[in-house]
C-alpha cells in the first residue's frame, strides 16, 4: 500500500470527508427522527475514535524509519494538516475562544505567539533538521554536540515539557469523552487513553501522521461550520471574519453600559463560585493602557514564540517530509491550517460575548431578571454541571456582567445550543474536540516514547538492540507514559491553560539555545550545550517554583509579587536567556568543536547532499 | 569565498530580513497598541485586528514567501534538490 497509498492521498482523504458529510446529515435526520441528544453525542465520539483506530492498524508497521519518521514520505500539504492537528490541542479547540470571551485584546498575545512561533520554526530550524536526518530531537542534539551526557539532559528537557503538555491533553480526551458519553471523568481518562494509544501504538509516527490527518479534516470542520452558522444566525454576516466590525464596537458599549466591575476575591468564596469560572473583567477590544501592560503582552507572547519554536512534537513533525524543500515548504501550510481555526476563534467569542451580553437580542441574559434567566433551559443545564453560575452580589435581582460566571470551554461547547442550533451541531463540536486533544496526545505521547527509546534505549543503553528489539521497548514505552499520563491527569492538578503555557517555557528555557546554536553557530560546543541546557531549565523551574503562589506557599510559605511582571506563565523569560548566556559563555571558555563536527555543521546548512545520520539509524 | 560560504552568507541574511519582519509584526506594533486602536480596519480597531486576525495572516503569507525566496536561492547556488530525492 506503500507508493499506491501517497500517491492516492488526496483521493482517500477526499472521500474520508465525504463520507464525514454523509454521516453528519445521517445524525441530522436521525435527530429530526427523534434520536435523543445524549445518543447523538455518544455516536459521533464513537464513529470518528473508531475511524481513527482502524486507519492506525491499516498503518502498522516493522520498520524503524516507518515507526519513527514515517519513512519520510509524506506530501508537504498532507504534513501541514497533520503538524496542525499535532498543535491545535484540546485546548486550543475548547479554550481558545473561551480565553478570548473572557481575556479579550490582553489574552490575544497567546494567538499572536502560537502562530508567529512558526516564523522561527520555519527559518531557524525546520529544514536543518530535517536534512540531518536525525529521528528525534534529542537525537540531533547527541550527535551534533556529540556524547551520551548532552543527549541524556535533552531528554530530560523534553520529557519535562511534552509531559506538562500531555497530562493537559489526556485530561482534555477525559473531560470530552466523559462528556459525550456520559460516564465519570476518572473513567473518560482511561477511554481517552486507549483511543491515543490505538491510533499510535501498532504503526508509531506513521499511523500517527494519518491519523491527524483525518483528526485534523474533523476539527476544523467541526469548529468551523459552527462559527458561520451562529454568524448568519444573530446576523454576523455569512463571513464573520471580516464582518464583526459593528459587533465589536457595540460590544464596546456595552462594556461602558453595564459596567467592568472587579469582583473581590472574598465576595467570591462567600457566594460559593465554583473554582475555574470567570467572568468577564477586561474590555475586550480596548488595549489596557500603560508600559507594564505592553511588556505583559509582549513577554507573553515572545513566551509562546520562542516556545513553539522549542517544542519537540511539533518539530519531530518535519522530520517526516521527503526533503528539505518540502520541510520549509510544510511549516508554511501548516500555519494555514492553523490560521483557519486561530483567526476563528476571536470571531466565536465575539459573537458569543454579543449573544450573552446584548439585552436587544432574544438571547441576551446580562441586564434581565436573575430569576429570568435561571429558568432558561441551556442555563439550567449547564448549572446543573456546575460550568455556570449567577452570584447576586447587589441584591438587585437584576444579573449584572459581574455577577455571570461561566467556565471558558463553554463558549465553544454551548454557544451552538444557546444561539438555537440544532443538536447535531453540539455533538459534531464534541467530536472535534476529541480530535483535537486525541491527535495532540498522540504526538506528544510518541515524542516522549521515542526519545526515550531511540535516544536513551538503543543509543545509551543497549546499542546493539536488533530492529524488533528496539520497536518493543518503544511500544512499551509508549503504554507507560501514556498510563503515567492518563494517572496523573486523573489528579485534575491545575487548568488546561496553565500547564500548556508551562510546556513552552519548559521547552524554551532548556532545548531553544542549544537547538538554534547548533544550526547557526558552530562554535557552539559540548560543555557549552550542557551548562545551557542544564542552567536554562533549572534556572526556569526554580523561577517558577518561586513565582506560583501554590508552590511557593508550599515550599516557602509565601507568596512572592512576580519580578518585573514575569509570572509563571512566563518563566521562559527566565530560563532561556540564562540558557544562551551559559552557552555562550561556556562554549568560548571550552575549545573549538573538532573539524568533523564543523563539516556536520557544514553539511546540514545546504539541502542538497548526503544525510549525516543515515536513513537507518 | 567558495559557493558554500557565498550560499550560507545569502541564506544568512534572508534569516535576517525573515526575521526582522517577524519582530515586527509580533512585537513591534502591540508597542502601540493603544495609539492602533484609535485607527480602524474592515470596521475594527487596528491594534484588535492585528492580533486577532492581521499579524496571523501576514505570518502565513510571510512563510510561504520565505520559503520561495529559500528554493530560490538554493536553484542560484545549485543547492536544489531532485523531486525524488
Amino acid at each position: 500500500m506503500k507508493g499506491g497509498f501517497v500517491k492516492n492521498l488526496p483521493k482517500v482523504y477526499g472521500l474520508y470527508t465525504g463520507g464525514f458529510a454523509v454521516f453528519i446529515l445521517i445524525m441530522a435526520i436521525a435527530e429530526q427522527a427523534g434520536v435523543s441528544a445524549k445518543n447523538i453525542g455518544v455516536m459521533f465520539v464513537a464513529f470518528t475514535v473508531l475511524i481513527y483506530a482502524f486507519i492506525g492498524y491499516l498503518s502498522r508497521t516493522v520498520q524503524v524509519d516507518a515507526y519513527y519518521v514515517a519513512g519520510r514520505q509524506v506530501p508537504t500539504v498532507f504534513n501541514g494538516m497533520a503538524t496542525a492537528a499535532d498543535w491545535m490541542s484540546g485546548a486550543s479547540f475548547v479554550a481558545l475562544a473561551g480565553g478570548v470571551y473572557f481575556g479579550g485584546y490582553t489574552y490575544m498575545a497567546f494567538l499572536v505567539g502560537w502562530t508567529g512561533g512558526y516564523v522561527l520554526v520555519a527559518t531557524l530550524l525546520a529544514p536543518y533538521l530535517r536534512k540531518f536526518g536525525c529521528y528525534t530531537v534529542p537525537d540531533f542534539i547527541g550527535t551534533r554536540y556529540g556524547g551520551n551526557l548532552v543527549r541524556a539532559c535533552s531528554v530530560f528537557v523534553l520529557f519535562i515539557a511534552s509531559f506538562t503538555y500531555v497530562t493537559a491533553q489526556i485530561n482534555a480526551t477525559g473531560t470530552i469523552a466523559s462528556r459525550a458519553l456520559g460516564i465519570p471523568f476518572e473513567l473518560g481518562v482511561w477511554v481517552g487513553l486507549i483511543s491515543i494509544l490505538i491510533c499510535s501504538m501498532l504503526g508509531g509516527m506513521r499511523a500517527v501522521t494519518w491519523t491527524q490527518v483525518a483528526q485534523y479534516i474533523v476539527l476544523i470542520i467541526a469548529y468551523l461550520i459552527p462559527v458561520f452558522w451562529i454568524s448568519s444566525k444573530v446576523g454576523g454576516g455569512v463571513f464573520p471574519h471580516l464582518m464583526l466590525g459593528d459587533e465589536v464596537a457595540r460590544l464596546g458599549e456595552l462594556e461602558q453600559q453595564f459596567g467592568l466591575v472587579k469582583n473581590s476575591a472574598a465576595d467570591m468564596k462567600a457566594a460559593g463560585v465554583p473554582g475555574g469560572l470567570k467572568y468577564i473583567s477586561g474590555p475586550h477590544s480596548g488595549v489596557p493602557e500603560g508600559g507594564m501592560a505592553v511588556w505583559k503582552y509582549l513577554s507573553l507572547a515572545i513566551c509562546m514564540m520562542v516556545g513553539t519554536a522549542s517544542l519537540p512534537h511539533i518539530l519531530m513533525r518535519y522530520f517526516t517530509t521527503p526533503s528539505v524543500k518540502a520541510a520549509r515548504k510544510s511549516v508554511a501550510w501548516s500555519l494555514f491550517f492553523i490560521f483557519l481555526l486561530y483567526s476563528s476563534a476571536p470571531m466565536l467569542a465575539t459573537l458569543s460575548k454579543l449573544a450573552l451580553m446584548d439585552p436587544n437580542l432574544p438571547t441576551g441574559i446580562i441586564g434581565k431578571s436573575i430569576s429570568e434567566v435561571q429558568n432558561i433551559q441551556w442555563v439550567q443545564n449547564w448549572s446543573a454541571v456546575k460550568q455556570v453560575f449567577i452570584a447576586d452580589f447587589n441584591g438587585d435581582g437584576i444579573l449584572q456582567l459581574n455577577e455571570w460566571f461561566m467556565r471558558g470551554d463553554v463558549v465553544v461547547l454551548a454557544t451552538p445550543e444557546v444561539a438555537g442550533l440544532p443538536f447535531v451541531i453540539s455533538g459534531l463540536v464534541f467530536a472535534g474536540g476529541m480530535a483535537a486533544a486525541m491527535s495532540t496526545a498522540d504526538g506528544l505521547v510518541l515524542a516522549i516514547s521515542n526519545a526515550l527509546s531511540h535516544d536513551i534505549y538503543y543509543k545509551i543503553v543497549n546499542p546493539k538492540a536488533d530492529t524488533a528489539k528496539r520497536l518493543i521497548v518503544a511500544r512499551v514505552l509508549l503504554v507507560i507514559i501514556g498510563a503515567a499520563g492518563a494517572y496523573i491527569a486523573s489528579f485534575r492538578l491545575t487548568s488546561i491553560l496553565g500547564s500548556v503555557a508551562w510546556a513552552f517555557d519548559f521547552a524554551m528555557s532548556g532545548l531553544f539555545f542549544p537547538l538554534v546554536l547548533g544550526v547557526w553557530w558552530k562554535r557552539a560546543t559540548r560543555q557549552g550545550a550542557i551548562a545551557g541546557i542544564m542552567a536554562g531549565i533549572l534556572s526556569g523551574w526554580a523561577y517558577l517554583l518561586w513565582v506560583y503562589p501554590k508552590f511557593s506557599m508550599a515550599i516557602w510559605g509565601v507568596v512572592n509579587e512576580p519580578w518585573l511582571g514575569i509570572d509563571h506563565l512566563r518563566f521562559g523569560m527566565i530560563g532561556a536567556p540564562v540558557c544562551l548566556v551559559t552557552m555562550v559563555v561556556v562554549s568560548l571558555m571550552t575549545k573549538e568543536p573538532d573539524a568533523a563536527t564543523q563539516a556536520m555543521v557544514d553539511a546540514t546548512r545546504v539541502p542538497t547532499g548526503k544525510a549525516v545520520l543515515g536513513k537507518q539509524h | 569565498m567558495s559557493n558554500k560560504d557565498a550560499y550560507w552568507n545569502k541564506t544568512k541574511n534572508h534569516m535576517i530580513v525573515t526575521l526582522v519582519l517577524w519582530a515586527f509584526f509580533s512585537l513591534v506594533i502591540f508597542m502601540f497598541g493603544s495609539e492602533l486602536n484609535t485607527m480602524s480596519f474592515l470596521g475594527y480597531p487596528l491594534a484588535y485586528y492585528m492580533t486577532a486576525q492581521g499579524s496571523l495572516l501576514a505570518f502565513v503569507v510571510m512563510l510561504f514567501w520565505t520559503a520561495n525566496k529559500q528554493e530560490k536561492i538554493d536553484e542560484e547556488h545549485g543547492f536544489s534538490e531532485r523531486e525524488d530525492d
